[in-house]
């Protein structure tokens, strides 16, 4: 437990991990004892089972599908680093940084946010969201509390207003045109900040 | 070889034996003679402002190193990693359509917007969430010269490693063997005690001195805890035919609330030294102690408890709700059983100081012996023990609500974090019921409520 140079040192490529996914080493330390705790049995890697024991997760209606998102296909245990990975998609966006016309695509772009969404959308993952697929996601979120007809309806009124190119199903491409105007902001899911290292863990929510 | 320890052999002897016995009689005079009295000689709230000073006098030294050599500090957080104000359902959802929706605000329509509510939530509480947290030992914000403890324990200076060693040598050489010899007498004295009570006739007399016994033993073991306990509003302690209800952290709750009044136990029968005290302990006064087939069946139990507290000359029963150890930061969710019964209430909070021992007992990670070997081997247990007033349960209130309300008095007036999760969580998942509950808030901002639809 603690963060010093021993606990960065039991990390597999600290150094390459803090490049990639764009966390100070003092994110990365936190993240590191927050797989621990997770990791009941102390076996250095997470299933799925871990996951579900999270209760606030256990209860968010789609728990399931978020939980598989962070285990790529085939894939049953995921060790600390692509834990890191998956979670520093939800880095804030830093707006202010000069990109180079060819420098990769940084991980917690905007389009890989849209991605890991759409992704909850596409379990098939042909690319496309089917009229079943997003009929199975308000299901999951309306539970039922709303009847098929009404699940249906809105299925059908949602395709029809987003399907550009006239093929009953919603492609990344559609997906991105429709949340055209939402900003890094509120795709953010925690405002990791540079004040964590001054120890203040409450830092100001950035844009 | 032999041949040069004889001459100091009968020396070494004497000198033991002259150590020994100042030793103890140090111990009768100072330490068990005031507990038998209820008396306190102020020894431990003089070596507790000491402690603090070097504690204090510690951590700076921690921080000045560690700014010298450019380490990073692990500074446990307050807040949380997420950093945001926490907002209802339909305002988040809001928020998130509002950036950039094309339709007008007020329309409430599904967008497929709406998921990253959802993916949000989930993903924040893959950070952090509030349960998991709560069966793990709290976080310090000083360093109390344990390194059970302490996260950023490097060789900072010499004076640190000396102090922390010098430390180490009182608490096991000295502290730890004078403790475990207070708790067998404790112990010892409470078995030999109530077995003694437990011949004389059934009459005030008995009760009269059952109580002595208890209250004298329980101090001794509080001795030997080197617990320091702080009451206050003692003008509301438990009486006779009611229900004390407490929060619950470890099992020396039961030592530090009895040993300032006297309660009816409840408890499973267990074996070993265990079974021993149990069974003597009953035979002074009526304690309540189920058989592990009878621990399943609800209704017995509570009819147990109503006959107990029906009969007015019996003990106040001691009963913690949340049915298992908690790190003491929050109150979990009260199990409602002992609320049916339909008597007087006497909440309790209790909160231990972190900062001198660590005083939850994490039972997946450690058995019985080696927690109270941990706690002997603290610096000291520092705790305050509020009595709230009593209270009953009003008309129209179910046992839920009636428990739900005792426990936010409970966590108000101990500082403690209010949750609705179940304690049982530590060891179990939740249930899928509570999913609904998500579902229902979703589904009222797109649909309305039953009554007041009017799209199809």
């Amino acid at each position: 437990m603690g963060c010093n140079a021993s606990t960065l040192a039991k990390i597999h490529n600290v150094d390459e991990l803090i490049l990639e996914t764009g966390f100070s080493s003092s994110h990365i330390c936190h993240l590191y004892n927050r797989f621990h705790s997770l990791d009941k049995d102390d076996k250095g890697l997470l299933n799925r089972g871990d996951f579900q024991n999270i209760s606030e997760l256990a209860v968010n209606p789609l728990g399931d599908r978020i939980i598989n998102n962070f285990f790529p296909d085939g894939v049953d245990l995921i060790d600390f680093n692509s834990f890191a990975r998956t979670l520093a998609r939800f880095r804030p966006v830093e707006e202010s940084l000069k990109k180079e016309p060819d420098s990769p695509e940084p991980i917690n772009s905007r389009a890989n946010k849209l991605k890991f969404a759409f992704q909850l959308y596409d379990q098939d993952k042909d690319g496309k969201i089917s009229n079943n697929e997003l009929l199975q996601v308000l299901r999951l979120m309306l539970g039922v509390q709303v009847t098929e007809e009404q699940l249906d309806n809105i299925t059908d009124r949602t395709i029809q207003e987003a399907d550009l190119d006239g093929d009953n199903a919603i492609s990344f491409e559609e997906f991105k045109k429709v949340r055209a105007k939402l900003s890094g902001h509120f795709l953010a899911s925690s405002c990791l900040t540079s004040d964590w290292d001054l120890g203040w863990g409450y830092g100001v929510a950035s844009l | 070889m032999g041949f040069f320890l004889f001459p100091f052999d009968s020396l070494i002897c004497i000198l033991l034996g002259i150590s020994f016995t100042v030793w103890f009689t140090l111990l009768l005079v100072f330490i068990i003679v005031p507990a038998i009295f209820g008396v306190s000689l102020g020894i431990r709230k003089l070596y507790m402002k000491t402690l603090l000073k070097i504690f204090k006098w510690a951590t700076l030294r921690i921080e000045r190193g560690a700014k010298e050599k450019n380490h990073l500090l692990y500074k446990p957080y307050t807040n949380g990693i997420i950093a945001k104000e926490p907002m209802s359902l339909e305002e988040e959802i809001k928020e998130i359509r509002g950036s950039g929706s094309s339709k007008d605000l007020s329309s409430p329509e599904f967008e497929m917007s709406d998921i990253f509510y959802f993916c949000r939530k989930g993903v924040e509480s893959i950070m952090d969430d509030e349960v998991t947290k709560r069966f793990s030992p709290e976080e310090l914000e000083s360093w109390n010269l344990l390194t059970r403890s302490n996260y950023n324990f490097q060789h900072i200076s010499l004076r640190l490693t000396v102090l922390w060693g010098l430390g180490l040598l009182i608490r096991y050489c000295f502290l730890l063997p004078l403790r475990v010899t207070l708790a067998f007498t404790g112990v010892g004295l409470l078995v030999v005690g109530t077995t003694m009570v437990g011949i004389l006739p059934n009459g005030r007399f008995k009760n009269f001195l059952s109580e002595k016994v208890h209250l004298m033993c329980y101090r001794i073991c509080v001795r030997a805890l080197t617990a320091i306990i702080t009451y206050h509003d003692s003008e509301n302690k438990p009486k006779n035919g009611g229900i004390c209800v407490a929060n619950h952290t470890s099992p020396i709750d039961v030592i530090i609330l009895a040993s300032d009044g006297c309660y009816a136990m409840v408890g499973q029968v267990h074996g070993g030294l265990m079974g021993i005290i149990q069974r003597s302990m009953v035979k002074a006064c009526p304690h309540i102690w189920f058989e592990r087939s009878e621990v399943k069946d609800r209704n017995l139990v509570a009819k147990r408890l109503s006959d107990h507290v029906e009969d007015k000359t019996k003990l106040p029963i001691l009963i913690f709700p949340e049915g298992t150890c908690i790190n003491n930061t929050s109150v979990m969710m009260f199990k409602k059983g002992s609320f049916e019964i339909g008597t007087t209430m006497y909440p309790v909070a209790i909160k231990y100081d972190p900062r001198f021992g660590d005083a939850f007992w994490n039972s997946s990670k450690f058995g019985m012996v080696s927690y109270l070997l941990r706690m002997m081997s603290s610096w000291a247990i520092v705790c305050s023990v509020w009595y709230l007033p009593p209270v009953t349960r009003e008309e129209g209130e179910d046992a839920v609500q009636f428990a739900n309300r005792v426990k936010s008095a409970i966590a108000r007036q101990g500082g403690l974090v209010d949750l609705l999760w179940d304690g049982g969580l530590k060891r179990e998942k939740v249930k899928g019921t509570f999913k609904e509950e998500q579902q229902k808030l979703y589904s009222k901002m797109l649909v309305g409520n039953p009554e007041d639809r009017s799209r199809s």
